[in-house]
């Protein structure tokens, strides 16, 4: 029975984005074999609601395991349960390509003898053969791959597959999850503040760079993520990152996130190969520098040449203004 | 304390790459490599651990061509105290490579497995955690600093919205990002003493990869851009373009 299982990542009792867009493509997969697509839920509380929209995008069954223990990541559990639950014999087990995915997706894989292809951009079905799309070389070169064996492992890149509806019955089946608490223990999150959403999984991105001039000009940029809404992370370059501006977690390019939001606001950004490996696949790019030359606006489909510290404000302003 | 890090030869990511001409390789003439930047980090790490320690030893491993033997003989001019080189084709299956990691270090008495949190070529990022499942060891992933304290170590690791401080008992394997530390370029006395160090070679114990490579292609070209305006006086109509255009907000 060539069945696809998707993992669904939740934090806080709700459903992440990218679960959506992972069963999106777990359902690409699926019809095209003739299948069904399970979804895999591990939560503290609230699975039955979260089941019922996991349908709603293309479930047809929802394995949900609801545990206090395990209401944050517990890698070695995690592993046990989707690996378990996997067992039973799934044509390809999807995993978005977060930071827990990331994390996840190859402890899995070796536990079901599976190769695994990280962060694919687009999957497809050619003769029964799984085919993925993969961004190598900090995104310089794209490698279209089949993915073989009894059992295939993918990871999605958040925000390139766009979330589609497709109403199947989401029957909720209760999952048995493991008691093993791991090796591994977390003795302290030190919270950075400001935004919670990572910048590889953030549908809009703004990010700055030198031309920031100074950490404490950062308030101009968080001003704007506001008024861009709430799914708005910022990042970095790394030369604001070297000088201890911004924690390296924010850093996009090819020594940090890799990102594909559906828009990219490069602030004072030159637009350095190393940076552009980590963002040239955005949507849509935005670029504000003082520089007409700045190779950064060869890649942005949108520039202002002008001085940040006086765009930024302006920009806030108007997107603040009332429609 | 007995160190492994995992180095992987790559291209120099500034290095302009071409498809070859089966179109499923990367054509190799002219190219410089070097060992994959996180790996570099991964290298620094363990040799600062063993300086503050004022003991202990760093080995560093490859799976790939006798190529990558320059990238270890490189990792022993910064201060590895050995190389082994496991000769193999490399393959974007990461399964494969780290089984054959997993072969020659479930009997080398690693107490601490260090890799990158990514390689700079293939970017799957799932060595490290899949070395440590078949080793059975405890894994972290993605830790800018480690600190070891006793029997075992302490990490503190980027997640989203901070910083994670992780404990994990020895053995373990971590994946290393970039920290606070540069990696330490190679002195003269360093190079020199690099040519008397092992570096032991053997045949890796590879099995198939079981990703295959169809094509490579450059990523699509992305259209010409446009200059909205200069300074502030643009922004109505850069708001505009997003809403009504791209509607991407
Ligand atoms: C191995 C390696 C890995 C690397 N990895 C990364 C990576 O992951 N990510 C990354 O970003 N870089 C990376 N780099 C570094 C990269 O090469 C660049 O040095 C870096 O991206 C430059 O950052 P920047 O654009 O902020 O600074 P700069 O290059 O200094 O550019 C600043 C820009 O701001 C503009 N500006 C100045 N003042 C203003 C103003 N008032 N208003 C508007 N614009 C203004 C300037 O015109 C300029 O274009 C890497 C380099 C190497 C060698
Ligand atoms: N061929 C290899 N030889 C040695 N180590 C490797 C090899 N491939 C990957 N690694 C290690 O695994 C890390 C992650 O690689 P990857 O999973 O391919 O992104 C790298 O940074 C290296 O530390």
């Amino acid at each position: 029975m060539p069945n696809v299982l998707a993992f669904a990542e939740q934090r806080d009792g709700k459903l992440r984005r990218a679960s959506l867009e992972v069963m999106t493509a777990a359902r690409t997969v699926a019809d095209a074999l003739g299948g069904e697509v399970h979804a895999l839920l591990i939560a503290p509380r609230n699975t039955a609601a979260m089941a019922a929209d996991l349908g709603r995008y293309g479930a047809d069954k929802v394995l949900a395991g609801e545990s206090a223990a395990l209401a944050q990541y517990v890698p070695e559990a995690y592993a046990r349960a989707v690996a378990d639950a996997a067992g039973a014999g799934y044509h390809t087990v999807f995993f978005p390509a977060s930071p827990m995915g990331k994390d996840l997706a190859p402890r899995v894989a070796v536990r079901l003898d599976a190769a695994l292809a990280s962060d694919v951009t687009a999957v497809g079905v050619e003769s029964g053969e799984l085919v993925v799309t993969r961004p190598i070389y900090g995104g310089r070169i794209f490698a279209t791959v089949t993915v073989e064996g009894a059992c295939r492992i993918v990871s999605l890149r958040p925000n390139v597959v766009r979330a589609a509806e497709s109403a199947k019955a989401g029957t909720l089946q209760p999952l048995a999850l493991p008691a093993e608490a791991g090796r591994t223990k977390v003795r302290e999150l030190k919270a950075a503040g400001g935004a919670k959403l990572d910048v590889a999984e953030a549908p809009i991105v703004v990010s700055g760079g030198r031309g920031m001039k100074a950490p404490e000009n950062w308030s101009m940029l968080e001003e704007l993520a506001a008024a861009l809404g709430g799914s708005c992370a910022l990042g970095a370059s790394r030369a604001v990152v070297d000088a201890g501006w911004r924690p390296h977690s924010e850093q996009v390019g090819q020594t940090g996130k890799t990102v594909s939001p559906q828009l990219y606001v490069a602030v004072g950004i030159s637009g350095a190969m190393q940076h552009l490996a980590g963002m040239r696949s955005a949507k849509t790019i935005v670029a504000i520098n003082k520089d007409a030359d700045a190779p950064i606006f060869k890649v942005a489909d949108f520039g202002i040449v002008g001085d940040a510290m006086e765009v930024v404000p302006r920009l806030t302003a108007e997107l603040k203004k009332p429609r | 304390m007995k160190t492994y890090v995992c180095i992987k030869r790559v291209p120099d990511t500034e290095s302009r790459l071409k498809v070859g001409a089966d179109g499923k390789s990367i054509d190799g003439a002219g190219l410089k490599y070097i060992i994959s930047p996180y790996d570099e980090y991964a290298l620094e790490t363990a040799l600062r651990q063993k300086e503050s320690a004022g003991a202990g030893e760093v080995i560093v491993i490859s799976v790939g061509e006798a190529t990558s033997g320059e990238q270890l003989r490189n990792a022993l001019a910064m201060g590895a105290d050995g190389a082994v080189l496991l000769r193999g084709q490399p393959t974007m299956d990461g399964l494969a490579t780290a089984r054959a990691l997993a072969a020659e270090l479930k009997s080398a008495g690693a107490e601490l497995v260090l890799c990158g949190m990514k390689a700079a070529d293939d970017e799957q990022q799932e060595v490290g955690p899949m070395l440590a499942e078949l080793l059975d060891l405890p894994c972290v992933t993605g830790v800018a600093e480690l600190e070891v304290q006793g029997g075992s170590i302490v990490c503190q690791r980027e997640v989203e919205g901070g910083t994670e401080v992780v404990e994990a008992p020895l053995p373990a394997v971590v994946t290393i990002t970039k920290g606070k530390f540069e990696p330490r370029y190679p002195s003269l006395k360093g190079i020199m003493a690099a040519k008397k160090k092992p570096l032991e070679e053997k045949d890796a114990q590879l099995p198939a990869g079981r990703i295959q490579v169809r094509q490579l292609t450059p990523p699509p070209e992305r259209p010409a851009g446009r200059i909205v305006g200069q300074g502030v006086d643009a922004v109505p109509e850069l708001v505009r373009v997003l809403r009504e255009e791209a509607k991407v907000i």
